[in-house]
């Protein structure tokens, strides 16, 4: 023990942080496994999709440069604008679901409650069981002729549709399966930043008279931004590449499947069932852009609601 | 506030809690009906045990090996990428050397791109190196993470200085210090990332449906599937093949709870 803490002492006494020059080649060695998987396998095959958008592929392999054309049937086809607005609407409900995670939060945050561990392990199941063993069991549930769900509104007279074979229901349906399976984990983040908002805020506007619910929207709330920005630009980036869902949950022969089609559905088709690797990068491309644009949004909104500290 | 005002607090969150779990509760009591149940109304509600719905999976997939192929590729991505991404962690929140910031940055642009846009790619080298329906084209493009790389570089920079200093006076090299000195003090971060990483590499579907196509080869995910497929209305059966390829992760996650909820809430922090 003595000599750990002479140690230390005659540690203290460097400059801090000074490292000698030898280390370097250390870093590169450290760092070089990742980096060399990461630039095979994740860098250098972004700038290929990006110029594979640019080409079409045969039959028997090999492609050949087109130019802008895949952009052009791109903009032209209906499926993508279509599955672009599917995208949105799932995106978009499924975002409905932060205030849910919020209010959970805030209920787990409660002083003095017990049992809060056993209520997040409930709340976090769906977030751990296999997206395609959840959209099995949805799909279950939502049986248009034996399913729970139809079978409960019978109940109070309602005669449900076929939720998943109905087009005009079908997202929604997919939704509620997304925000069920999100609500846990958003909730987990809120609960870490509600845990960091201190405590003499509240007694102070107690004493000032303030009630839960005013406590909750002056001081809840804009100290807990910082974590819900975070939350909705993960929520909206992880909806927007939707598949699991809807792979699991509708067949390739279902008649709803053509009109609700999400976009990285869409991009599965066109790359590894159709073979169009050009045009099914076309559409990564598009994706990607949707993506860091909604992004680049979100970022200049931020500064309008956030509050840090 | 007093005990007496918390009731209401608990029956909201044993409402939303019912929500939840109610769904598991009818897999498992559909699991478990005749055919003949599963298609009446109103539903059963006391199932007949049909314990054999379990075994006919068995039957229907090669549900055994698709068992193994999930846990190899769990367990060899896991084990990579801990080793990789502390290495690369370390040596980014603690060395000096030229060209830091950039690779870095490089890393990072890795976490902004949505998955899609590898996935051409990266089924094009696997199909060259001869490695479609292999446990190598599930296991090696995940080995290595941007994601587990920022995680553990987060938690490094977290970690005292003068321990490491100390043992630098002493001569030894960074592999060294590294190895001895600051692994067993990231433990904590370490097991968050591969919680996270079992968790994920587990549940992932698309790249394992894509490279992996031939039954005997696929992985769980990837085979309910096509159970999906041959047995389109015998749920009883479906059910049972969810819930024991379900089940794993879900005794995981129920042991090592903390690490992973840890793991969520230090990545929503930063």
């Amino acid at each position: 023990m003595t000599t750990t803490e002479t140690r230390v002492a005659r540690a203290a006494t460097r400059a801090p942080g000074r490292r000698p020059r030898g280390d370097w080649p250390w870093a590169y060695l450290m760092i070089a496994p990742t980096g060399l998987g990461l630039a095979v396998f994740y860098l250098w095959p972004v700038v290929q999709t990006v110029y594979f958008s640019f080409t079409e592929w045969g039959a028997f392999g090999g492609h050949t440069w087109v130019g802008l054309a895949n952009y052009q049937t791109l903009i032209h086809d209906p499926a993508v604008g279509h599955a672009l607005r599917n995208t949105f609407v799932y995106s978009g409900l499924v975002l409905l679901g932060v205030p849910l995670s919020i209010v959970l939060a805030v209920l787990l945050n409660t002083p003095k409650l017990r049992g809060v561990s056993v209520y997040r392990t409930l709340y976090f199941l769906p977030v751990v069981t296999m997206p395609a063993a959840v959209a099995m069991l949805w799909r279950w549930i939502y049986n248009g002729d034996y399913g729970l769900l139809n079978y409960g509104l019978s109940l109070f007279g309602v005669d449900g549709p076929y939720w998943v074979s109905d087009g005009r229901v079908v997202l929604y349906a997919m939704a509620v399966v997304g925000v069920w399976t999100l609500i846990g984990y958003n909730a987990v983040i809120f609960l870490a930043g509600l845990q960091c908002i201190p405590q003499h805020y509240y007694e102070a506007a107690a004493i000032d008279g303030a009630g839960r619910v005013r406590q909750f929207f002056s001081i809840t709330l804009p100290l807990l931004s910082p974590s819900i920005f975070f939350v909705t630009v993960l929520t909206v980036i992880g909806s927007l590449q939707m598949f699991d869902l809807i792979y699991m949950m509708m067949d390739r022969n279902n008649p709803a499947l053509t009109d609700n089609r999400t976009i990285v559905y869409l991009f599965y088709e066109a790359a590894f069932v159709n073979n169009q690797r050009g045009y099914a990068a076309c559409i990564a491309v598009v994706l990607l852009a949707v993506i860091l644009s909604l992004t680049v949004v979100q970022f200049r909104l931020q500064k309008k609601w956030v509050h840090y500290e | 506030m007093s005990r007496s005002r918390l009731w209401p607090v608990h029956l909201v969150l044993a409402i939303g809690a019912a929500a939840m779990v109610a769904p598991f509760f009818w897999e498992f009591l559909t699991s478990v009906q005749s055919f003949g149940e599963s298609t009446r109304i109103p539903p059963t509600f006391v199932p007949s045990w049909e314990w054999s719905n379990y075994t006919r999976v068995f039957d229907s997939l090669p549900f055994g090996r698709q068992f193994l192929n999930t846990v190899l590729m769990t367990a060899g991505r896991t084990i990579a990428q801990l080793i990789f991404c502390a290495l690369a962690g370390y040596a980014f929140a603690r060395l000096k050397f030229p060209g830091r910031g950039f690779l870095f940055v490089l890393f990072l642009s890795v976490l902004m791109v949505p998955s899609q846009l590898f996935l051409i790619p990266q089924y094009q080298i696997v199909s060259e190196l001869g490695w479609l329906n292999t446990l190598a084209a599930l296991i090696v493009p995940g080995m290595f993470s941007a994601f587990g790389t920022f995680l553990l570089r987060q938690f490094f920079l977290g970690l005292p200085n003068d321990i490491e200093e100390a043992a630098r006076i002493d001569g030894a090299n960074p592999l060294r210090i590294f190895w001895h000195v600051m692994l067993p003090l990231a433990r904590p971060g370490l097991l968050a990332l591969g919680i996270l990483t079992v968790l994920w590499s587990w549940n992932d579907l698309m790249w394992p449906l894509v490279v992996n196509t031939s039954p005997e080869s696929m992985t769980l995910s990837a085979g309910l599937a096509t159970l999906q497929g041959e047995h389109l209305t015998e749920y009883p059966v479906l059910m049972a093949g969810s819930l024991m390829a379900t089940l794993p992760v879900i005794v995981i996650f129920v042991v090592a709870q903390k690490h992973l909820i840890q793991g969520i809430a230090f990545t929503g922090s930063k």
